[in-house]
């Protein structure tokens, strides 16, 4: 059971970036509209004209 | 009031609109399509096939809105004032500005606005925010003029305004990007710290953990738990230090002691190595106040945002005459004493006197009445009215806030900071359960120090442990997160939790008649006259953009207009002209019998007074009268019975002429003291405040004249086809038309305050049991272990399963 005290510690690092992350994507702006960026993708924007 | 709101001639045929899909009216059907319901929509499609963007016919959702374009110019937008105010130039040499557009709200929207720069060349960007309706542009000064840009918004139906909050929001965005990050930091900590506790209290139980193990997560939960102290839980440090400082009792004084006595007793038992340390329920308290407080300070924000909104809808063009040259400027730019050109269809850019020129207004902005005017040289005339006749020169007084438009709406962000103490309810509710936990604690102490000094310390924060309110914290949020929810699908949006508390007890109801309890706009209610006459009028009446001429469409949509020649309107008259053979009169009264003979006496004829009258005469002999009249809504009846039954008091208040109010109370039942009509948006608001401290005052109304008393009621409500800017200034939108969703408003209001109650009354029970075990020094880690998360989940299964808003709320 000592390999706790290695493994525990790993798991709060990744923990450690996981905040990191989620900080950046915070401070960065992305979460400032959680609506609109959702339903660009259901549009599929290949070419403007459609075949006729 | 846009054209979408007007009724709509339906085609026997039911041919449907290329471009909205409303039903096309017979007299515009085409002989192949595609069809075209209005030009608006016609000149939409036109734009549209030009720029190669005709893949928005292929989406599934679009918007069943006729365009209502204004077919503006927007030359303001190019405007040296209004770039300095409005626009910003990017590092890259694009120019940037957020504009605030009307009507958008669903998916085919954001793909259409999106696709501006196909359209206009010369633009490099548009990303619009959906839910807030606001458009970033970017463009290259070179070769686009963002009035190009505005002009392919708005002939898409989407009316741009400039979007005047834009510096507020920035900073605001800022605000909510740190508390989001508190909020992630201190549930990630909390999370581990949990992980670490569950190892401890399984290793409490039978076979037991080995010492070493036990010190070590003790240990890690300590070291987890001081960035959390440090950082996000600073707020409630600061918060209770400058109470303190200040002298004023504040909910974060017994947050603040029961956080740091709870943490500081964890690390001296950490060190000790014996004794219960806290960390978990100290750091899982910080995140689920943090969260509290972010949905709480977002549901007050929408508040603030609706009186920028309306900012951003007042007019941002005025003609100022000058050396009796006509120029264009920003409203901004506007100072007393200048002269406007104000030009048919133009809002208002100022308050002022008429100084040449006879015209009607459309006071409907202040007053919600729905017949135009007449003004003449020195009559005053305010901002945001409309001219609906001629030309008009008016000398500025006062512009901007100063005036009556801008101080109605400064009076709605007055209320809306006023009111907001009130929506901190659950941080009062957890802070008196704090202070309350802390006396407990104190007697456990005390009576344990008689028992047996070693245990007392223990005993006593084991109780404040085992009390964790994170049930009590999760109750009221949680099912008042859930019942908006559920309204929404309902078609009813709410803003905040407490306008569905406030809403849960009957108290008085003040109703605005035009629109609220009418359909707001005048329909044909009484016509004496020949047939035949009729096509001849409507021939006549094609020509005029007055109200009651959409009237008389709307009431023979299967009428084919006669032919007709040398129309000419009178401002505050009516109509002349040839139609299907012979010469008509049609309008008011005095209009019509000073040119015509009335042989039959049809003048004198209709009972009902509070109807507007019009004749038609043909060829100098009055032969027809008819009688217009703003319809009751058809559930209007039937829902007001249904609120008195539930023990609401009703009143009506209109700025409609007293006579029209109290025969529209008389039909609903209203006691004719309850009835007040000439109110003017100011009247409205002092009504309110003499009501407010009798219960509940709720304010339902449509227009921008009831927007004030909307922010100032306790709850505000906004109903369907009113103002934009009225419905962003109440706490409740009903998303559905007539006054059935007001009932089922009510009644889930007083359900989901049911279950606030039922969840806190168990949370309670499960506490109270804690204390109890605690005090009687039977406290052990798994029992607090169980009930911790046994309390939650059961809050959070009667907040799920309860019913609030479904289809048998009725």
């Amino acid at each position: 059971m000592t390999v706790i005290y290695i493994v525990l510690p790993l798991a709060l690092l990744v923990v450690f970036a996981a905040v990191l992350a989620y900080v950046w994507a915070a401070r960065s702006g992305q979460f400032d509209d959680t609506k609109t960026p959702a339903i660009r993708p259901l549009i599929d924007d290949d070419g403007t004209r459609k075949p006729d | 009031m846009s054209v979408a709101d007007t009724p709509r001639a339906v085609s026997a045929e039911g041919v449907l609109c290329t471009h909205c899909g409303l039903p096309v009216p017979a007299a515009l059907v085409a002989p192949e399509p595609p069809q075209f319901c209005c030009s608006g929509c016609q000149m939409a499609y036109q734009v549209l096939h030009d720029a190669g963007l005709e893949r928005y016919y292929d989406m599934s959702e679009r918007r069943n809105l006729a365009v209502a374009a204004t077919g503006r110019a927007y030359d303001e937008f190019d405007h040296e004032a209004f770039q300095q105010l409005w626009v910003r130039t990017r590092v890259d040499g694009l120019r940037e500005t957020d504009l605030y557009l009307e009507g958008v709200h669903c998916a085919s929207c954001v793909w259409l606005v999106e696709r501006t720069p196909i359209a206009v060349p010369g633009v490099a960007s548009a990303e619009l925010d959906l839910s807030r309706g606001i458009v970033r542009l970017a463009w290259d000064p070179e070769t686009a003029t963002l009035a190009s840009a505005a002009r392919f918004l708005d002939t898409l139906g989407y009316r741009p305004h400039p979007f005047r909050g834009a510096r507020a929001d920035a900073l605001r965005r800022k605000e909510d990007r740190e508390a989001l990050v508190m909020i992630g930091v201190a549930g990630a900590i909390s999370m581990n710290v949990m992980l670490a506790a569950v190892a401890i209290y399984s290793g409490w139980g039978p076979g037991g953990m080995e010492g070493a193990f036990m010190r070590y997560f003790r240990w890690i939960s300590m070291v987890l738990s001081v960035p959390t102290m440090i950082w996000p839980a600073r707020p409630f440090f600061v918060g209770a230090l400058s109470s303190l400082r200040t002298r004023t009792f504040h909910m974060d004084v017994p947050i603040a002691i029961a956080l740091g006595g709870a943490f500081a007793h964890g690390v001296v038992n950490t060190f000790a190595d014996s004794g219960p340390i806290y960390f978990d329920g100290v750091v899982t308290l910080v995140f689920l106040l943090l969260c509290g407080r972010f949905l709480q300070t977002r549901a007050q924000r929408a508040a603030v945002d609706s009186s920028e909104l309306m900012h951003s809808l007042s007019p941002s063009i005025a003609r100022v005459v000058e050396n009796g040259e006509v120029r264009e400027v920003p409203a901004e730019a506007l100072v007393p004493g200048m002269i406007l050109e104000v030009r048919h269809g133009d809002a208002l850019a100022g308050d002022g006197v008429v100084d040449e020129g006879h015209s009607e207004i459309d006071k409907a902005l202040l007053t919600g009445e729905s017949v135009p005017q007449a003004v003449g040289p020195g009559d005053p005339v305010f901002a945001g009215t409309i001219n609906r006749g001629a030309t008009l020169r008016v000398r500025v007084e006062r512009a901007g806030e100063e005036s009556r438009v801008g101080q109605i709406l400064r009076e709605v962000e007055r209320s809306a900071s006023r009111r907001a103490p009130v929506v901190r309810t659950a941080d009062k509710l957890a802070g008196r359960f704090v202070a309350a936990v802390l006396v407990l604690a104190a007697i456990t102490l005390w009576r344990w120090y008689a028992i047996d000094p070693t245990r007392a310390m223990d005993n006593a924060i084991a109780l404040m442990i085992a009390t964790c309110p994170c049930a009590l914290a999760l109750a009221t949020p949680l099912a008042i997160t859930v019942a908006i929810g559920r309204a929404a699908r309902r078609g009813i949006l709410v803003k905040g939790g407490d306008a569905l508390e406030s809403l849960a007890r009957p108290g008085v109801m003040v109703l605005d008649k035009t629109g609220t309890l009418t359909q707001g706009r005048s329909t044909l209610a009484e016509w004496q006259g020949p047939d035949d006459a009729r096509a001849r009028v409507l021939g006549l009446e094609r020509h005029s953009s007055h109200p009651l001429a959409a009237g008389f469409a709307a009431a023979w949509p299967d009428m084919t207009p006669a032919e007709s020649a040398d129309v000419r309107s009178t401002i505050g008259g009516g109509l002349e002209g040839r139609a299907g053979g012979r010469d008509l009169v049609i309008g008011s009264p005095a209009f019509v019998l000073s040119r015509a003979a009335d042989p039959e006496g049809l003048a004198a004829a209709g009972a009902d007074r509070t109807l507007t009258p019009v004749l038609v005469a043909e060829d100098g002999v009055v032969v027809g009268r008819a009688a217009f009249g703003d319809a009751l809504r058809s559930d209007a009846a039937e829902s007001l019975a249904a609120l008195r039954a539930r023990g609401w008091k009703l009143r009506l208040l209109s700025g409609d002429a007293p006579a029209v109010v109290e025969s529209v109370g008389e039909r609903l039942g209203f006691a004719p003291a309850d009835c007040r009509g000439g109110a003017s948006p100011e009247d409205k608001l002092a009504e309110i405040e003499a009501l407010s401290g009798s219960g509940t005052v709720v304010m339902v109304g449509d227009g921008v004249n009831d927007a004030a008393a909307i922010a100032r009621a306790d709850v505000g409500v906004g109903v369907k086809g009113g103002a934009e800017a009225c419905l962003a200034a109440a706490d409740v939108f009903l998303a559905r038309s007539g006054l059935a969703p007001l009932v089922e408003l009510t009644t889930g209001a007083a359900r989901s305050l049911g279950i606030i109650r039922l969840g806190i009354t168990i949370s309670i029970l499960y506490n109270v049991l804690g204390v109890a075990l605690a005090y009687l020094g039977y406290i052990n880690p798994l029992v607090a272990a169980i009930m911790m998360p046994t309390s939650s989940v059961t809050v959070v299964w009667i907040a799920w399963r309860g019913r609030t808003f479904d289809e048998a709320t009725r």
